[in-house]
């Protein structure tokens, strides 16, 4: 068990090491630097200034040291300085990682309380009205954009409440605070409850065919019992592992949703990072949401060992 | 002696895509306390949808019970609702898988889910019901009970996970105990140390034990009386020992001659009973098992024989026999 | 023939979903000859009017007729879309047979690979991509048929490891000799059900990604009138005053994805059974 972690954390750091390299040299490929930018925004012309300018910020090193200088720094916890403000990339983005992160683990609450009875109910009533509904709803849920989503959330709040869930700093009542988080929670984890629906739909199905099962009703066990005892525990296990493919779903949901909603967060400073070239920033951001990806995804592994006695305890 | 489990013209059909199957068609017997009857026949016979009947475990949206009753000690179960017969099963009647390995929730601990059917019935304490479900698996012949307890299904042998089946399903010791191939899945020295288990219990507690299986030795072994079931019908019934001596029905005598005999001739076929068991949703006129049967004469594709005594303690459904 | 129509009668859904997509894709051919106005034609005159005889949906700020925009908008889609689901599955799946079939440190190899590009969210991935090159139709396509690439080659990959499991029994029995062949005649074409399957499974989610960086202003640039672009940010500032620049591109979008997420679920029904109900 140590070791598998230990192998997990090696795989880890390794992936991580080529999505690096990746990003850096994605980041590059296509000549326009910063420089050229904030010298054709600017207007300046003078030549000197430019060159003055390429090496404070170390442009003019051979890429490969560039990418060695951030590395190193990284590991230290020195990620550079944006192109942009001029102040340290972490300054930038820590304050704006809790933002974020209230808004995914909300989103993440949400599509599962709503996920998991729904596709529980669906199951049951297989092949009922209601069941076609639900299904229905999800997959029309599934192609909705989720930022027009997000358009459309807000012109309702606009015409039928006259408010504007704004974002706040200091939100003066509880009553604002929740919604400021909740409505673009709900809407990033709309989507998500859609897919877990299905998920936990189709599980449950399976489950419900299982031997199991019938041994339990007959030992004369309650249909309640047998549905939500019996066969939902073992129909969310592939749900846990939807969880952490998931995460990564919900990144690009927060993206647009943030945008749209006008949210400070970290998923939209990558937009506003990519947008002004400050490559320091976009390179960190993207290495950032790497590690949560991979991270989350090891945590749900391993959250899957532990359910599962099948995989914790091998006879 | 009266009989604890009584069944009368049993019949279980389902709606299918392809037809109405009659699965289970007007099938009758009864079993005595203490006694094991045992129901024989191919798979698609009807021997494992029977039992399901007598617990009721038919699937419902395309299985139904249509007619019949089985009684219990005198109560229909059949007539009773949803929580009078979920009050039944595991007390009263109970019933034993093929597969114990797929038979087990994987997710729980064998001896969680005895103490379940324990506190289920009984209302006792958390406590009371583990220790309960450990002398249980320790009545089953299985050593360590403490630590197999808190074991999960898939930590388990085969074998040791029938007997834990066989501890649950024996757990509240009911009246009745439906096995349905419990030994078809294991290996052949364990299947004999099952059966016996099985035997035993049964003589300590008085269970009625209803057997169905396919393998004619497990019949000779254990069973007293027997019964015979070809396309959803009852075709043969008697004691064990009448229906080996002398099998009436042309079906039994058949599947008894395919059994391979010890010093039979070196290069010689083996013999069987030609074609293959009818749709359930569209069976021959007259007796179901004409269009296979040597022995078949006129009346038989024409008019279904009805099940007549042929002898003291044996009956078979025949004209030829 | 005969077969379209018992499983036409069979999956209702399905057939609704393939009729979207079959007017989708005759709504981008057709577009010059259905829309009734140019779509790039601006006109300060009839900036934000609202939907009349003349407008059918309305026109947007810059005086540009919705329905026309719409009709050619499903041009751009579609060419997205199919653009980047071949692509992405082509490249996906070529890897995977060869990934899966040849093995050893290539196998090794490509599987880090798609590690590492699985390792980011596929709008993040894409954003970075149009980012580093510009944003450009043809850049966006590229941007959305990268990220799927490493998705398909899995998927293809495992398929075909079943697969020459079961070819290499009887091919063993068999012939023997001539392996190779037989596996290229046998191994590959049985890939392509559920390579079929996938595809019509990403494609919803291609015209959503473009939807998705045209919105974020990194997609489809102007004059190329993008439903994604059509609901960028400047849209937000119109909820109230012209709620059709909001709603109906929106519709569109949705619609669209709609159809083939019905029309990808009855068909991954009919090829692949065993993963339905």
């Amino acid at each position: 068990m140590f070791q598998y972690i230990l192998r997990r954390l090696g795989l880890m750091v390794l992936t991580l090491f080529g999505v690096s390299v990746a990003i850096f040299v994605l980041l590059r490929i296509v000549p326009g630097n910063i420089a050229d930018i904030l010298f054709d925004s600017a207007g300046m012309v003078d030549p000197v200034e430019k060159q003055q300018i390429v090496k404070d910020l170390g442009l003019d090193l051979p890429l490969v040291t560039q990418y060695a200088h951030w590395i190193g720094g990284l590991a230290r916890g020195d990620l550079g300085y944006s192109y942009v403000s001029e102040k340290p990339v972490l300054d930038e983005i820590l304050p704006r990682i809790p933002i974020t992160a209230r808004l995914a683990g909300l989103a993440l609450l949400f599509a599962v309380c709503a996920g998991v009875p729904f596709g529980v109910i669906s199951a049951v009533r297989q092949n009922t009205g209601l069941d076609y509904l639900l299904r229905l709803i999800s997959l029309a849920a599934l192609s909705m954009p989720s930022f027009w989503l997000g358009l459309l959330v807000l012109m309702a709040f606009v015409n039928w409440f006259g408010i504007l869930p704004i974002y706040d700093k200091a939100p003066p009542t509880w009553g604002a605070a929740i919604l400021m988080y909740g409505v673009p929670a709900a809407t990033v984890g709309f989507r998500s409850s859609a897919l877990i629906m299905r998920l936990t739909r189709s599980s449950m199905l399976e489950v419900l065919r299982q031997d199991y099962v019938r041994t339990a009703r007959s030992k004369g066990l309650s249909e309640p019992a047998v549905t939500f005892i019996h066969a939902l525990r073992n129909a969310v296990l592939p749900v846990i592992t939807t969880i952490g493919i998931e995460t990564a779903f919900l990144f690009g949901g927060l993206i647009v949703t943030e945008t749209v909603f006008n949210i400070p967060g970290v998923a939209r400073f990558l937009v506003e990072a990519i947008r002004w070239r400050d490559y320091p920033m976009v390179q960190n951001l993207v290495m950032f949401i790497a590690v949560i990806v991979v991270l989350v995804n090891l945590i749900v592994d391993l959250a899957y060992m532990f359910v599962d006695p099948r995989i914790r305890l091998r006879a | 002696m009266l009989p604890v489990l009584e069944v009368s013209g049993l019949t279980t059909v389902f709606q299918t895509r392809s037809g109405l199957v009659r699965a289970v068609q007007d099938v009758s017997f009864s079993v005595n306390p203490g006694e094991t009857l045992a129901i024989v026949g191919e798979s698609g016979c009807g021997k494992t949808m029977t039992a399901l009947s007598l617990m009721r475990l038919i699937p419902s949206p395309p299985g139904r019970i249509t007619g019949g009753t089985v009684k219990l000690d005198g109560i229909d179960l059949l007539a009773l609702d949803d929580a009078g017969m979920r009050r039944m099963r595991g007390s009263q009647i109970a019933m034993i898988f093929q597969e114990p390995m797929t038979a087990l929730n994987p997710l729980f601990t064998v001896g969680r889910q005895i103490a379940e059917m324990i506190s289920l019935h009984e209302g006792i304490s958390r406590r009371s019901a583990n220790s309960r479900a450990v002398e249980m698996l320790q009545h089953v012949r299985i050593p360590a009970p403490e630590r197999r307890a808190r074991e999960y299904p898939h930590q388990m042998s085969g074998g040791m996970r029938q007997r834990a089946m066989i501890a649950m399903a024996l757990a509240c010791k009911p009246k009745v105990l439906i096995a349905d191939e419990p030994t078809t899945a294991l290996d052949v020295t364990i299947q004999a140390q099952v059966l016996d288990l099985i035997d035993d219990l049964r003589k300590e507690l008085g269970t009625a034990v209803v057997l169905i299986t396919h393998d004619l030795g497990v019949v000779a072994e254990v069973a007293d009386r027997m019964i015979v079931m070809y396309a959803g019908r009852k075709v043969e019934e008697g004691t064990t020992q009448n229906l080996f001596a002398a099998p009436s029905h042309p079906y039994l005598q058949g599947l008894m001659a395919s059994i391979p005999k010890f010093g039979a001739q070196e290069g010689a076929r083996l013999k069987e009973i030609p074609g293959i068991v009818p749709p359930l949703n569209n069976l021959p006129p007259g007796c179901a098992f004409a269009p296979r049967c040597p022995a078949a004469i006129g009346p038989c594709t024409e008019t279904r024989p009805p099940l007549e005594m042929k002898r003291q303690g044996h009956a078979a459904a025949c004209w030829v026999a | 023939m005969r077969e379209a129509l018992y499983y036409a009668r069979r999956y209702p859904l399905g057939v609704a979903g393939a009729l979207i997509l079959i007017a989708f894709v005759v709504t981008a051919v057709f577009a010059n000859v259905i829309a009734p106005y140019d779509p790039l034609t601006t006109n300060a005159r009839f900036s934000l009017a609202p939907p009349s005889r003349h407008f059918l949906i309305g026109a947007d700020m810059m005086g540009r007729d919705m329905l026309s925009r719409m009709i050619h908008g499903a041009r751009i889609s579609l060419a997205v879309a199919l653009g980047a689901t071949c692509i992405g599955s082509g490249l996906g799946a070529i890897l995977g047979l060869t990934s899966g079939y040849i093995g050893g440190w290539f196998d090794l190899i490509v599987q880090r690979i798609a590690e590492i590009m699985q390792a980011l969210p596929l709008l993040v991935m894409a954003l970075v991509i149009t980012a580093s090159l510009g944003p450009s139709l043809v850049n966006t396509i590229i941007a959305i048929a990268i990220p799927l690439i490493p998705n398909v080659a899995r998927v293809i990959r495992a398929n075909v490891l079943s697969l020459r499991e079961l070819n290499y029994v009887e091919a063993a029995r068999a012939v023997g000799m001539r392996g190779r062949r037989i596996a290229l005649v046998h191994v590959f074409p049985n890939t392509i059900a559920p390579l079929i399957v996938l595809a019509t499974a990403q494609l919803g989610s291609t015209i959503l990604t473009e939807a998705s960086l045209s919105f974020l202003g990194l997609g489809v640039p102007e004059p190329y009138p993008s439903w994604g672009r059509m609901l960028s940010d400047s849209a937000a500032e119109y909820l109230r005053s012209a709620p059709w620049l909001v709603i109906f591109p929106g519709v569109a979008i949705s619609l669209v994805v709609f159809g083939a997420n019905l029309f990808g679920d009855a068909l991954r029904d009919i090829l692949d059974p065993r993963q339905g109900d």
